[in-house]
């Protein structure tokens, strides 16, 4: 009986081994051969030659890296962007839902929910034609900014340190929505006897949202603000590729779209590798980190 | 209470003045998009355009419509819709299933877990996977859209945990009644799960819709380009080194309402979608994003 059933159990257990067979063979061919095809950043690569006869130019691509200034300035725009993104990303989110917390009109805070998250889904090709639009220099927010305020046209694509700003907050316009809906998820959960009670002690709203509110939700913010440390070097290649120009590589190229441009149009494969894989590994280092972090301290893990 | 304080009662009018803007703000780069398309040429071509159309006419989407390049494109980007979120959650599926069998004794599970977790840390970029896509002969094929991001190990991580809470009692029931892994599967856990499949097929379908960059790089001849990526080269960075320009697409590309008339066409899939995406988005997105 015993043997019986351990042998039905393997005849069902190899079915669960054959559902996995198109899962790793995909993943093996466009995820994993990859990974061994970073070797070409430590080669002077030459498509026609291919992995094996290009020929091996040791950590010459880093070397290359951390000498040519137009890289060195790559990695400091991308911790920039990215890094702000990631603060401004967190607490305007944050602040949002507090404030749309407050709302006792039903329908008004499910029409604004509905709307601030919409952006979100929309893609940068869509954005980006629609904002290059609205912010070049004679575009309608210039224009606005003229007429009402009568300032000069503000060059937000076409200046380097303007561009930054237009990418991080575009960017955090975009995605604001999303954040306040994670954040609304975790105010709704209070216990409102929580509040009850600070009402009978004489808290007044701004004590209740110091004192009872924002308490309740920070460890989620520091949740997420641990598990974004992972992104720390994600500017976010579509946008920056749909707004940008050469007038603004000085202070908006990123590590991506450099090591595009690098490696795909001037076809330095090597060094455009090199230059990814620096990114991937630094990023690896990160979200492992910020993982461990996450789960020692708030028990947080995805599975 | 209070709200009823005379100083809680101000804020919360600036606070509703503050949270309308807020939100209007996130509509109004379409409504101008929206507006511009249906304005007269001359205005549009001059930037007088705000978010009211200016000489309403419907000239420009005539003229998108007529184009065979554009049209082109959108049955380009249907295919490629179509095949991505089958096969994309074929596979997801496939293999959210094995791996959220905890309680049964399925050897080499953490091993195959590890194995997809791992592709969420680390990826070998941008070149080494184009020159593997490039090796596999899959250039200027529309399965190099497809195939290179089927497997997402995000989507499998949210899928097995939609999977777990399916009750296991209901599973053993299947199987003394006879049922092997594939049928339980689809006749026990599809159906049990099909509002989260409903979600992360809408994701990435939006996904799919939404990407440009593959087709850029993967696809050299302009005609097999899916709506994304046309929209990308020609409207908006308006690259035409990989193009035959023809006269007719000149006139095109620069006139303001037409190119309005396509950012817009590309929104609209999108704006279709949104009431579903909206009603499972939370549950998805809390579920996926902080799950205790």
């Amino acid at each position: 009986m015993n043997l019986n059933k351990k042998t039905s159990n393997m005849m069902r257990m190899w079915q669960l081994h054959v559902m996995l067979i198109p899962g790793i063979v995909l993943a093996v061919i466009f995820l994993y051969l990859p990974m061994f095809g970073l070797v070409i950043s430590f080669q002077d690569f030459k498509p026609w030659l291919g992995f094996f006869d290009s020929p091996w130019v040791g950590l010459d691509n880093f070397r290359r890296m951390l000498d040519r200034e137009d890289s060195l300035q790559v990695i400091r725009n991308t911790f920039f962007i990215a890094g702000l993104k990631i603060i401004f990303g967190l607490f305007v989110p944050f602040i949002f839902s507090l404030l749309l917390n407050e709302l006792r009109h039903i329908f008004f805070k499910r029409m604004v929910q509905t709307l601030v998250y919409l952006p979100h889904f929309m893609s940068w090709v869509i954005l980006g034609g629609i904002l290059i639009n609205m912010l070049g220099t004679s575009g309608p927010v210039n224009q606005l900014l003229g007429s009402w305020f009568g300032l000069d046209p503000i060059p937000f694509l076409v200046q380097g340190d303007w561009f930054r700003f237009t990418v991080i907050a575009s960017d955090i316009w975009k995605e604001f929505g999303f954040g306040t809906i994670l954040f609304l998820a975790a105010l709704t959960a209070v216990n409102p006897a929580l509040y009850e009670a600070a009402e009978m002690d004489g808290a007044g709203r701004w004590q209740q949202t110091m004192h009872v509110t924002i308490p309740a939700v920070t460890p989620i913010v520091v949740v997420l603000g641990t598990l974004s440390l992972g992104s720390i070097l994600n500017a976010g290649f579509d946008q920056i590729f749909n707004l940008y120009n050469a007038l603004v590589y000085d202070k908006g190229d990123i590590i991506d779209t450099f090591a595009y441009r690098v490696a795909l149009l001037q076809t330095q494969f090597g060094f455009g590798t090199a230059i990814g894989m620096f990114k991937a590994l630094i990023s690896f280092v990160l979200i492992v980190v910020a993982y461990r972090m996450a789960y020692k301290f708030a028990n947080y893990r995805i599975f | 209470m209070y709200y009823k304080a005379r100083s809680y009662k101000i804020f919360y009018a600036f606070n509703f003045a503050f949270l309308l803007i807020m939100s209007v703000t996130c509509i109004l780069p379409l409504v101008h998009i929206f507006a511009v398309s249906l304005s007269a040429q001359a205005p549009a071509n001059a930037n007088l355009v705000g978010l009211w159309p200016k000489g309403f006419n419907i000239e420009a989407y005539k003229q998108t419509f007529s184009n065979p390049n554009f049209m082109r494109s959108i049955g380009v980007s249907i295919e490629r819709v179509v095949l991505g979120t089958g096969i994309g959650m074929a596979v997801t599926v496939l293999t959210a299933y094995p791996l959220s069998k905890m309680h049964l004794r399925f050897r080499g599970r953490a091993l195959y877990t590890w194995f997809f977790v791992f592709t969420m840390l680390f990826n070998g970029g941008l070149i080494p996977t184009y020159i593997v896509v490039q090796k596999m002969g899959l250039m200027n094929s529309i399965w190099a859209l497809v195939l290179p991001g089927a497997v997402s190990a995000w989507n499998m991580v949210l899928m097995m945990n939609f999977f777990r809470n399916v009750p296991r009692e209901i599973e053993e029931a299947a199987t003394i009644d006879g049922a092997n892994h594939f049928r339980t599967l689809l006749s026990i856990y599809l159906p049990l799960s099909l509002p989260s499949l409903a979600t992360l097929s809408l994701f990435t379908m939006v996904a799919h819709w939404n990407s440009w960059f593959d087709g850029m790089i993967y696809l050299t001849d302009a005609p097999k380009w899916p709506l994304s990526t046309l929209l990308q080269t020609i409207v908006v960075t308006q690259d035409f080194s990989k193009i035959n320009l023809q006269p007719e697409d000149v006139k095109l590309i620069s006139n303001a309402t037409v190119k309005a008339s396509q950012i817009f066409i590309g929104a609209i899939p999108i704006l279709l979608v949104y009431p579903f995406l909206q009603k499972y988005f939370v549950k998805g997105m809390v579920l996926g994003s902080v799950k205790g």
